[in-house]
């Protein structure tokens, strides 16, 4: 199963992401990458160098960043795995790294699996 | 010693499954470095495993499940050697090692138990694909030992009994101690042998899931992605052998294709006629950086040459924009580095298509006389496709009745006949799975 899991910040602390955290992070990845199961990651540029496009009651607008909102998308990741709850595991790992090296820093990450051949597989 | 974690939506019970696919290879690994045998260190890895299913419903799941497991493993380790006076040199060496560690703070636990953990795994993994042992044993213990699959999962996938896995299982244990296997890498001059073992081992278990077919169980198709995972640690750990980088770029783009294989009713769908819009680019792009990482090292061997040749279709828009010259000649070293009359078979579908239908009947007719290829549904099947390119369309759709007639998989015999039907003079069309 696939699972891709955004990172978004609720609460960005003034003082920059020590060097630690970025150290663990990047062994995190290390390791999730050895283990097989971390397929592609990337961190994302800050939403004010993006734009938004929607379509409501039939019209489109075009909207440049920096999106109005109170959590801001930082990176993505894609796993292999064989149950949500290790999508979870790995997932809860990450986020223990920012609650342990950097003070401050709130967040939320979510888990969404991504359709496969599972779901398109024909009825037995 | 560990704070809890506020997990109230999830079941400790699949939590701790989660925790045991990721951290049991490791945790049996260094078990076994400990104690020297296979066997034990799995037995003192399950008691863990038993203890965290007893106290995690009560007490929470841990800050960190996967030093949790290590932990309480070695502890029991611990008991059993000081139990054992034989083992009287390995306790002081353990004890030693564990009182440092239990000083050790708890956020440095992990780095002082991952020390060696990458070589440990290695090791498993050679022993659990030694040569001593027969193939559908490496194949379940490997499984067991290093995808932590359990003993009725290993059954599901591989449609057998439960009991007859457990006893393939044991019987392996069994086989490595009574031979007196050492949890070693092997030396040198035996690398390549045992390394085409575990390599042999990962495949194998890949084509058990590619093989599955609409209806089966998820478990069999999910074996294509535990062999993966495992190619892909493999790669991590020997960086250096451009065949474990061949083997993981050949099931990487062969697994991109999973969903385009077979059509809305379950029926299969061949290569050049897949919808390739379906392709896995993900891992069409991983396979491609796997082939890339084998050729930059040297020459490229068996899995690296077929990889080679699946990179040919993958970077293809469509049938007719494929590099059928370079296909060709692709199978043209791999006759000769792996020389077999499937290859050879192969090869005749890529110079059909690449210098025409005639040289590459040319070449199925060579193999007529084959013995392996007799029974074997693709040879009148390529034929076929062949005689229809040259517009001979009656003894096409005989060779088409007849790989028919010698399939044993019904959706397979139906997609021949339907083949058959649609020869007409001047159709044509491409045979490759």
């Amino acid at each position: 199963m696939r699972y891709m899991i955004t990172l978004s910040v609720t609460s960005q602390p003034a003082t920059p992401p020590p060097a630690e955290l970025m150290e663990a992070i990047m062994k995190l990845g290390e390791e999730a990458t050895g283990a097989g199961v971390m397929l592609d990651t990337a961190g994302l540029a800050p939403s004010a160098q993006g734009a938004r496009v929607e379509l409501a009651g039939g019209r489109l607008s075009v909207t440049d960043g920096p999106f109005a909102e109170a959590k801001e998308l930082i990176s993505y990741a894609l796993y292999q795995v064989s149950s949500k709850e290790e999508a979870v595991e790995w997932t809860s790992r990450f986020l223990r790294l920012h609650r342990d090296l950097w003070q401050g820093w709130e967040g939320e990450a979510d888990i969404r699996r991504v359709m496969g051949p599972e779901d398109f597989a024909a009825p037995a | 010693m560990f704070g809890s974690v506020a997990v109230t939506i999830e079941d400790p019970r699949r939590v701790i499954e989660a925790v045991w696919r990721i951290e049991s290879a490791r945790v049996v690994a260094g078990l076994a470095r400990m104690v020297g045998d296979i066997g034990l260190a799995e037995e003192l890895a399950q008691d863990a495993l038993v203890a965290a299913l007893e106290q995690w419903p009560e007490s929470g799941v841990p800050e960190n499940p996967g030093a949790w497991l290590t932990l309480t493993a070695k502890h029991r380790a611990v008991d059993l050697l000081r139990r054992r006076t034989r083992y009287e040199r390995k306790l002081r060496e353990v004890g030693r090692d564990l009182e440092v560690r239990q000083e050790t703070a708890e956020a440095e636990l992990d780095d002082a138990l991952d020390d060696h953990i990458g070589d440990d795994v290695l090791r498993l993994l050679f022993t659990a694909c030694h040569p001593v042992l027969p193939v559908e044993g490496r194949l379940a213990l490997t499984l067991r030992l290093l995808g932590g699959l359990t003993t009725q999962e290993i059954a599901r996938a591989f449609l057998v009994p439960e009991p007859t896995v457990g006893q393939r299982i044991s019987r392996a244990k069994r086989t490595l101690a009574e031979k007196r296997v050492p949890i070693e890498l092997p030396p040198p001059a035996e690398l390549p042998g045992r390394l085409s073992s575990v390599l042999e081992v990962v495949y194998l278990v890949f084509n058990e899931g590619y093989s599955a077919t609409a209806g089966d169980d998820w478990a069999r198709p999910s074996l294509c992605e535990e062999a993966l995972r495992l190619g892909r640690v493999l790669a991590g750990l020997m960086p250096g052998e451009a065949e474990v980088h061949g083997l993981v770029a050949l099931m990487e783009i062969q697994a991109s294709r999973v969903r385009a294989r077979t059509g809305p009713d379950g029926e299969p769908v061949l290569l050049g006629d897949q919808d390739r819009s379906l392709w896995d680019r993900l891992l069409i792009r991983r396979g491609l950086e796997a082939l890339g990482r084998a050729e930059a090292l040297g020459t490229l061997g068996p899995y690296g040459l077929q990889a080679a040749i699946a990179a040919c279709h993958a970077r293809a828009r469509s049938t007719e924009e494929t590099d059928w010259e370079r296909m060709a000649a692709l199978y043209r070293v791999l006759a000769h580095v792996a020389p077999s009359p499937v290859v050879e078979l192969n090869r005749a579908v890529a110079v059909g298509m690449a210098y025409g239908p005639a040289r590459g009947l040319e070449i199925v007719d060579g193999l007529g006389a084959e013995r392996a290829l007799r029974g074997y549904p693709q040879l009148p099947a390529v034929r076929g496709e062949l005689l229809a390119r040259l517009g001979r369309a009656a003894e096409a759709r005989a060779e088409f009745e007849r790989a028919a007639e010698l399939t044993r998989n019904e959706r397979e015999r139906a997609l021949f006949l339907t083949r058959a039907a649609s020869t007409v003079d001047g159709a044509a069309g491409t045979g490759e799975g």
